[in-house]
């Protein structure tokens, strides 16, 4: 047996040789062999009985996976617009130096791979980069420098030198350099807190019981969508099925969004009460975190956290004394896709398949993960339920409006001096918060990530909250010198990369717009270009299948309505007949190379 | 529960069973609701989405959406028309597809469904994208030019012939079909006969030797546009 079919036989024994462990299962081979080879392919079908394309199928979806080989060094700078404002363009330009390579390549030894990734949740200490599992912050050209020169004496990431972040982040088993940026806590998640309270206060009173305390304290959904929370634990309890799931989304994809990562580091016995007490709300046994790919530096703290439960009786059997009442938690960690935080692409991506989203009816509550009864919510949202629990539901309705109550957190980069993450009571005003972070002079804020909207000086007496500027928790500031028009094609450029490709609209309709755009942006656009712009943004709105082609035109449509001023002063009618994009002379070069003759007509 | 759901469908009463998503009450009916990755003997795939409708004001892709009792559905509407007509634009342009010479003309749903929405030429650019063709099988050929990436293939194969010989690869614009095998369809166990030859709705799986067997102007949609023969159960 070669080494690569004793190693892939191995890896699938480890996962039980479980079709539904596929994710597992190729990021372990990815990890080994820096690619997922058409023989491994061949051999985990055979593993775990499934169709090689299938693998294959899934192989080709993430981002961190790959067919070809890639070098034994990841090297993925984040290019999200916040990077893009740090001055991210000039650190690519070291790293290309220094490695002498593009971005998309290897180095000719094979051990230096070189790609851009978008948002890895770093906004607030960008430009940032992964190499492989290891995060590094405050990119300077300086220090792409030294850790090259690092790198290349080991091709270990895990030995690259720097300074410690603050909190868990120097934990021995997160040891990194990223630092919470935890600019204000609140009164629910970043409070102290009495642990276990929440969980000992559930176990006392009935599920059904549990699920009134969080309904009437009106807990709606941190993670974007803002479904109450109560109701959805009701349907999932109600629906029938002997094994349930809760799920807990902790993929935070949205660009601009990093709370998530704050709340993990340093508020994982927080999350993993709530997620023990909505198990034990809806009758599940087995909970799943969904850690996306960029977080997997986490993962070794997470894990021990849970095991520390394990050993105090807060998971496992008969918790807490509680007579029939099991439950354990498992990590799913992810492999670069945005698509996978919508909550039926997570279910997908659990159960070893291609993060693409499924088809609703039925809903994840009546048959979710494995065909079972199955509740997602955000990280955050299970932090609330915790501290409801702990303190009811009144006080939690204290802070926050009046429809909507508790706090929200908010990460907070771009053109601001204290970026970071702040936990502010619902309710709060776009102005008032532009004041706390520094950022009184801001052209434009966009609230809720590129999903949600980009907001113009006129708004800011708006407030955030589900009822007006409703957001999962990115603000994203920009000041009087950034090109609006630009910042939206960067996002559109965004949606076209995390499309799943499923539906028609949202895999072929944001191209389109991002054309346009590019259109605009280089001088050419016309007038008639904005209305098809605003009816293309619409149509992917109107038809797309999941949440996100129903929401991906927004960078678009939201600066045509806010920022219309800078496209009109953009485009221009043409008087000459011809498409503007329409180049003849560059047309007519191969003619005129060949006829060793320049056109006489076409002269300019 | 009863045994019959009453609805509407632009103002007209339907009544449909129970378990029966819009489109398959509405084909009963006689009222055509345009459609592509839709086959009636497949599980829905959802994907094309030409088929949205406004249920109660809110969209939704008729082929999956299970009748309710009192549901108002809007389908003929000028502006569902409008996103429909942008729907097939994208699945031309996204691909290369030259009506004139292809073995598919007047038996192709695409084309159909265009010419019966007024569509003469799409109105965006085209992507011009690069794509294979594979005629390694001794009976079938692949041209992925024209693929819509409906779904058809995949299921059919999966779980009518029980082979599983297509599949999905890649993501967002890159997304396309694969067939079980390192590289190339003679190296799967399709066979001419299997129901995954027999769906595609473009001239994407295509069998040899067949392309002219019936003269253009003699297809199915040459002489009646696609959605006729649902029109005619209508009494
Ligand atoms: C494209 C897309 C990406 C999403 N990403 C996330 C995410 O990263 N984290 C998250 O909690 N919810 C995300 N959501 C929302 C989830 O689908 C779902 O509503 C949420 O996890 C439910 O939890 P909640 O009710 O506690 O908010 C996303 C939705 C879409 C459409
Ligand atoms: S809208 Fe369609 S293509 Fe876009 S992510 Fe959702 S299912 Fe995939
Ligand atoms: S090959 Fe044909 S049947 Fe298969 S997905 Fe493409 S268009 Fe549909």
């Amino acid at each position: 047996m070669s080494e690569i079919q004793a190693e892939v036989k191995k890896i699938c024994q480890t996962c039980g040789n479980d079709r539904a462990k596929m994710m597992d299962i190729v990021r372990a081979v990815q990890q080994k062999f820096g690619q997922v080879s058409s023989e491994a392919m061949n051999l985990i079908a055979k593993c775990v009985g499934c169709h090689r394309v299938e693998v294959e199928s899934v192989v080709s979806f993430y981002a961190f996976l790959s067919k070809k080989p890639k070098g034994k060094v990841v090297i993925r700078l984040c290019n999200d617009v916040v990077d893009k404002m740090a001055g991210v363009d000039a650190i690519a330009e070291a790293f290309k130096k220094e490695l002498g390579i593009d971005f998309g390549r290897t180095t000719p030894d094979g051990k230096i791979s070189l790609e851009y990734t978008p948002c890895i949740g770093m906004c607030d200490q960008a430009p940032a980069a992964i190499i492989n599992d290891e995060v590094i912050t405050y990119l300077s050209t300086d220090k792409v420098k030294e850790i090259v020169a690092d790198i290349k004496k080991h091709y270990d990431p895990s030995k690259l030198k720097h300074r410690l972040g603050d909190g868990n982040n120097a934990d021995e088993l997160v040891h990194s350099c990223v630092h919470n940026g935890l600019r204000k806590k609140g009164q629910v998640i970043f409070a102290d807190y009495k642990s276990e309270a929440g969980l000992k206060n559930a176990l006392a009173v009935s599920p059904v019981e549990v699920i009134n305390v969080v309904k009437t304290a009106r807990l709606r959904g941190r993670g974007g969508a803002g479904f109450p929370t109560g109701i959805k634990w009701q349907f999932t309890r109600a629906a029938a099925g002997e094994k349930k799931y809760i799920l807990c989304n902790g993929d935070e994809g949205e660009p601009g969004t990093f709370k998530d990562r704050v709340i993990l580091t340093e508020r994982a016995d927080m999350l993993f009460e709530g997620m023990t007490i909505a198990g034990y709300a809806i009758g599940a046994e087995n909970g799943i975190l969904y850690l996306r790919g960029e977080y997997n530096y986490l993962r070794k703290l997470l894990e021990k956290i849970l095991q520390n439960r394990r050993d105090k009786n807060l998971l496992g059997k008969n918790i807490l004394g509680k007579q029939g009442f099991n439950f354990d938690i498992t990590i799913q960690v992810g492999a670069g896709a945005y698509i996978c935080g919508e909550e039926t692409a997570l279910i997908s991506s659990c159960e070893g398949l291609r993060g693409d989203p499924k088809t609703r009816p039925p809903f994840p509550a009546q048959k979710g993960y494995l065909e079972c009864p199955t509740a997602v919510n955000n990280v955050e949202t299970l932090c609330c339920v915790t501290r409801i629990l702990e303190m009811g539901a009144a006080w939690f309705a204290e802070s926050g409006s009046k429809g909507s109550p508790g706090t929200k957190l908010l990460s907070v980069s771009g053109d601001c001096k204290l970026p970071g993450v702040y936990e502010l009571p619902f309710g709060v005003k776009v102005k008032d918060l532009l004041k706390d972070v520094g950022a009184q002079d801001a052209q434009a804020v966009l609230i809720g990530g590129p999903s949600g909207q980009i907001i113009g000086q006129n708004d800011y007496n708006r407030t955030i909250c589900y009822d007006d500027l409703a957001t999962g928790g990115a603000v994203v500031v920009f000041g009087p010198e950034r090109n609006m028009i630009d910042i939206a094609a960067q996002y559109m450029e965004f949606f076209v990369e995390e499309s799943c490709g499923y539906c028609t609209p949202c895999r072929v309709g944001n191209v389109l717009l991002k054309k346009y755009l590019d259109k605009i942006l280089a001088g050419k656009g016309e007038p008639e270009d904005l209305d098809i712009l605003q009816k293309l943004g619409e149509s992917i709105k109107l038809t797309s299948r999941c949440g996100m082609g129903q929401t991906s035109p927004n960078p678009v449509l939201t600066t045509l309505k806010n920022f219309r001023k800078n496209y009109e002063s953009k485009v221009k009618k043409v008087s000459d007949g011809m498409q503007p994009t329409f180049d003849i002379r560059a047309a007519l070069a191969d003619g005129e190379a060949i006829a060793k003759r320049k056109s006489v007509i076409f002269t300019k | 529960m009863s045994d019959q759901i009453t609805f509407t469908i632009d103002g007209v009463s339907i009544k449909g069973k129970p378990g029966q998503t819009i489109l398959q009450a509405a084909d009963e009916a006689g009222i055509y609701i345009p459609r592509l990755c839709y086959h009636p003997e497949l599980a829905p795939h959802g994907s094309c989405r030409v088929c949205t409708v406004l249920v109660n004001g809110k969209p939704q892709a008729a082929c999956t959406q299970p009748i309710s009792e009192g549901m108002t559905v809007e389908n003929d509407t000028p502006e569902l028309k409008e996103h429909r007509c942008n729907i097939i634009d994208m699945l031309f342009i996204e691909g290369n597809h030259f009506c004139m010479f292809c073995e598919k003309s007047g038996n192709c749903e695409l084309q159909a469904v265009a010419y019966r929405l007024g569509i003469l030429a799409p109105k965006f650019s085209y992507l011009f994208p690069k794509k294979d063709v594979d005629a390694t099988h001794p009976d079938i050929f692949l041209d992925l030019n024209r693929c819509i990436l409906c779904g058809r293939c995949v299921e059919a194969s999966k779980n009518v012939d029980g082979k599983g010989a297509f599949e999905f690869v890649g993501r967002s614009i890159e997304k396309k079909i694969a067939v079980n095998a390192e590289a190339n369809l003679k190296d799967t166990n399709l066979a001419v006969t299997d129901k995954a030859a027999d769906v595609c709705p473009v001239g994407t799986i295509n069998k040899k030797r067949t392309a002219f067997a019936v003269p253009i102007g003699k297809r199915l949609y040459d002489k009646k546009p696609i959605g006729s023969e649902i029109e005619e159960r209508k009494k």
